[in-house]
């Protein structure tokens, strides 16, 4: 293989909400943990969930779901936070995505990507990077730097609406 | 090979810097004090440090400048040179020159500082006016004397008491004087001398200086003078021999009585006196001997650094993963409280209780530090702004020995710089204004620290003019923030400065009122959780209190419950807990105050605040807080208990959030929310006001 094709393939974690799967960047997931109880922060937006203790860090976590405006459901042990590494304001930060299961981990090709669709997708496609084709259908890649911004996750503003 | 080199170069420019700064702290101290032979010292080996290790990384320019302060310091030193004031102002600019070589040295480039030659030429002509140099001067050996003055030494013209003196010339001296040859008053002689002492003496300047000074006695005189303690041995230890050693050295005892004593096991000097084998005189001689070199070693054994350099991220570390024992310490006692746990399990957890909170008190007492460090910076800041603005300033401090969280100090030196700024330049007159208002011509700034229990409270005060409330008010009405018609007593006007961009003073000058204003002072303090209080009296001058945490790591706090969340409250801010029935809030007719003891005290409910649903028990708990002079009431379900809260951070992303200060983690593992309580008061009143503003 050589360099060239090996930089144009990217690894991809891919997770489920409701009947989709999406993706995030493998470099940007650090770990996958078990659903664990989330103590709620008051007066926050509903997708903000709160914060978890990840060995004696406090993280926060954000519920996809509700982000996305899929409607909520029982946790089930397929449940997981995805904790990833986003730069908020200039400060790396970990942050947990609450998500319904953990697939695997995919390799897309460069030349597998597509763009987003304007429309049909029942959510903000400013958050969608690209669409990874795959014999089994689609996946939603997601931009990452987009979906988990400060402005997207300003939970003071958001809270004062 | 190369890094290793930078590394050591860093640390030389580290305690370069440090050295110079107490050199310059030095400079700073020796006018205001009387006997400063022990300053000049101190400034002397500051200076031979830089240079010593200035030539050793090769930094010639800065090694032979500091010789030549160092020069004049020798001479200054050895008594030759008296330390006057312009000498002090040399002295300075002196320092203010190393250090923009050493600047230099540490960026690399080129020399610029100009002043080197000018200084090098007064310096030198400071020190050749004043005669040839005098060698180095050797550690400080502690010396034994045994002096017997023959009884008729008066008749001779001979003064013991002079004689003293001028050993207590030479260095600290403990002298006892024995009393056994005294006969009784009938006998007495009052022309002869019955007494003979023992002198102990911790001196530089050599067993030669100290015969010098019994030169002129004659043989029937008995004067022994023995080395004790050399000084230059590496043992620092402050331990110094046993009472019979000292005894049997000389002579006052014989080994073998001692021998005896020391086997029966009791306090050895009440014994020997007891037994009639020494006198109590003799004994307490040889106690003051042993305590006298224990002090010279223990003197020595700080100077000579005791001390380790440590780089602050790795004591951060060490707290942190403290921090996290204390988490799972607590998790493990809760495990061992549980019913079916051992009793071997209980009591192992009660030992790591203990060893948890003195490890944990122990490593956040790493991180402190007096803050009279930065109080001697500011005696520096005083003195030049002092000079510039023509005012006659002197600072004053008290209790700089007290220990702050480092990270406290370093965050408030702004907000100090700024106070004691204002103290200068708004709050003390001019001398002649003074004058005539019938105060000394020279103002005081007067800086305090103290410990009031969980917290430091440092205080700032001069004897200047005092606020203007009227003024105050005038531009408080000009910019909305009262009413025009409003009634405020001189306690909630004077508050009111620290509203942002508020300054009083008519003209802008370099050294403040450049629009930043108390608003920045007052967050600064407010970001370290501490508060800050503003006293003052027309003509008498004006106090600023500001009362800080110890420290920001950990604190204790009251664990709580409210529809099954926990919150935790700052302890410091708990006044107490009553109980609120439904009937209680029944009768309030809706409105959130219940009466404590005949006075009026709002509250709040913290599920109302924070959204939780579902009902409240029967009889909820109110927890009375204070901030600030204000008490608010929290309404909570259930109080668990006192709790060792470790600080976390939520992180920036719920870092504004209104009511919330932080997070921490519990013995189960979950994490609970540290309520601020202040924000939440400052809600209660906010509502209290909508509420009547509706009305």
């Amino acid at each position: 293989m050589s360099v060239a094709e090996m930089t144009s393939i990217a690894q991809y974690l891919t997770f489920t909400l409701a009947e989709e799967t999406f993706a995030l960047e493998i470099s940007r997931v650090k770990e996958v943990l078990e659903y664990t109880s989330i103590t709620r922060v008051p007066r926050t937006p509903d997708f903000m969930l709160g914060v978890i203790n990840l060995r004696g860090n406090v993280v926060p976590v954000v519920d996809m779901r509700v982000k996305f405006g899929i409607p909520q459901v029982e946790k089930t042990v397929n449940t997981c936070i995805i904790i990833t590494e986003v730069s908020i304001a200039g400060e790396t930060t970990a942050l947990g995505v609450l998500v319904d299961s953990v697939q695997e981990v995919l390799d897309i090709e460069e030349d597998k990507m597509e763009p987003p669709p304007r429309i049909g997708m029942g959510f903000n496609t400013d958050f969608i990077r690209a669409m990874g084709r795959r014999d089994s259908g689609f996946v939603i890649i997601l931009d990452t730097d987009r979906i988990f911004s400060a402005d997207e996750l300003a939970v003071v503003a958001a809270s004062q609406n | 090979m190369a890094e290793q080199d930078d590394r050591f170069l860093n640390t030389f420019f580290e305690e370069a810097y440090e050295h110079l700064a107490s050199f310059e702290n030095t400079m700073l101290e020796i006018e205001s004090v009387a006997d400063n032979s022990e300053l000049v010292g101190r400034a002397f080996r500051s200076l031979h440090t830089i240079k010593g290790s200035g030539a050793m990384f090769g930094l010639d320019d800065l090694s032979r400048f500091t010789h030549e302060v160092e020069a004049v310091f020798d001479l200054v030193r050895n008594g030759k040179l008296a330390l006057s004031r312009p000498l002090a102002d040399l002295a300075l600019k002196a320092g203010d020159h190393i250090r923009c070589l050493l600047d230099v040295a540490r960026a690399g480039g080129e020399a610029n500082c100009d002043a080197g030659e000018a200084l090098v030429a007064a310096l030198k002509k400071v020190s050749t006016s004043s005669g040839a140099r005098k060698a180095d001067g050797a550690d400080p050996a502690t010396y034994r004397i045994r002096f017997a003055p023959a009884t008729d030494i008066f008749l001779k013209g001979v003064n013991p008491l002079l004689l003293m003196a001028e050993l207590r010339e030479l260095g600290r001296c403990d002298v006892y004087a024995h009393t056994d040859n005294i006969p009784e008053l009938d006998a007495l002689d009052p022309e002869s001398c019955d007494l003979f002492w023992d002198i102990i003496i911790t001196t530089t300047r050599g067993i030669d200086a100290i015969k010098d000074v019994f030169l002129f006695l004659d043989e029937e005189s008995e004067v022994r003078v023995d080395t004790i303690d050399d000084g230059s041995s590496s043992e620092i230890s402050p331990d110094y021999k046993k009472l019979g050693a000292i005894l049997s050295e000389r002579g006052d005892v014989d080994s073998a009585s001692l021998e005896q004593f020391i086997n029966a096991r009791k306090k050895i000097g009440e014994e020997l006196v007891a037994a009639g084998v020494t006198a109590s005189g003799k004994v307490e001689s040889a106690l003051m001997e042993q305590r006298h070199v224990r002090e010279a070693r223990a003197s020595r054994a700080a100077e000579q650094g005791a001390s380790i350099r440590v780089p602050l991220a790795k004591l951060d570390q060490l707290v942190n993963l403290v921090g996290e024992l204390v988490i799972v310490q607590a998790r493990i006692s809760r495990l061992a409280q549980e019913s079916d746990a051992s009793p071997l399990l209980a009591s192992m957890a009660e030992e790591l209780e203990r060893l948890t909170a003195e490890l944990r008190d122990n490593s956040l007492g790493i991180r402190m530090v007096p803050i009279g460090g930065t109080f001697d910076r500011f005696r520096r800041l005083v003195r030049d702004l002092s000079g510039e603005l023509g005012k006659d300033i002197t600072m004053t401090t008290e209790g700089g020995e007290t220990e702050l969280d480092k990270t406290v100090i370093e965050r408030l030196n702004d907000p100090l710089v700024h106070i004691i700024r204002n103290s200068i330049d708004h709050g003390i007159e001019a001398p002649d204004t003074r004058e005539a208002a019938g105060k000394p011509r020279a103002g005081t700034v007067h800086l305090s620290a103290s410990h009031s229990g969980p917290n430091v409270v440092i205080e700032i005060s001069d004897d200047g003019a005092g606020l203007n409330a009227d003024a105050i008010r005038a531009k408080a009405v000009e910019r909305g923030l009262i009413a025009a018609d409003s009634t405020l007593t001189n306690a909630e006007i004077f508050p009111l400065v620290f509203q942002p961009g508020f300054s009083t003073a008519n003209k802008v000058t370099d050294v403040s009122g450049r629009g930043v204003g108390m608003d920045v002072v007052k967050r600064g303090i407010e970001s370290l959780g501490g508060t800050a209080k503003i006293d003052s009296r027309p003509g008498e001058g004006t106090t600023i209190a500001i009362t800080l945490p110890l420290t920001l790591a950990i604190i204790d706090g009251l664990l709580v419950e409210a529809g099954g969340e926990s919150f935790v409250l700052p302890m410091q801010t708990v006044k107490e807990c009553i109980e609120l029935t439904r009937n209680d809030a029944a009768h309030s007719h809706g409105r959130r105050y219940i009466n404590v003891r005949d006075s009026i005290l709002p509250y709040m409910r913290l599920r109302e605040w924070f959204g939780i649903n579902g009902n409240s028990p029967d009889i909820e708990q109110i927890i009375v807080t204070e901030v600030g002079g204000r008490r608010t009431g929290i309404a909570v379900d259930r109080v668990v208990g006192e709790y060792q809260t470790v600080i976390k951070k939520l992180g920036n992303l719920y870092q504004d959030v209104e009511g919330i200060s932080g997070a921490t983690i519990m013995g189960n593992g979950n994490v609970a929310l540290i309520l601020d309580v202040r924000q939440l008061a400052a809600a209660v009143e906010s509502q209290e006001n909508e509420a009547l503003a509706g009305r």
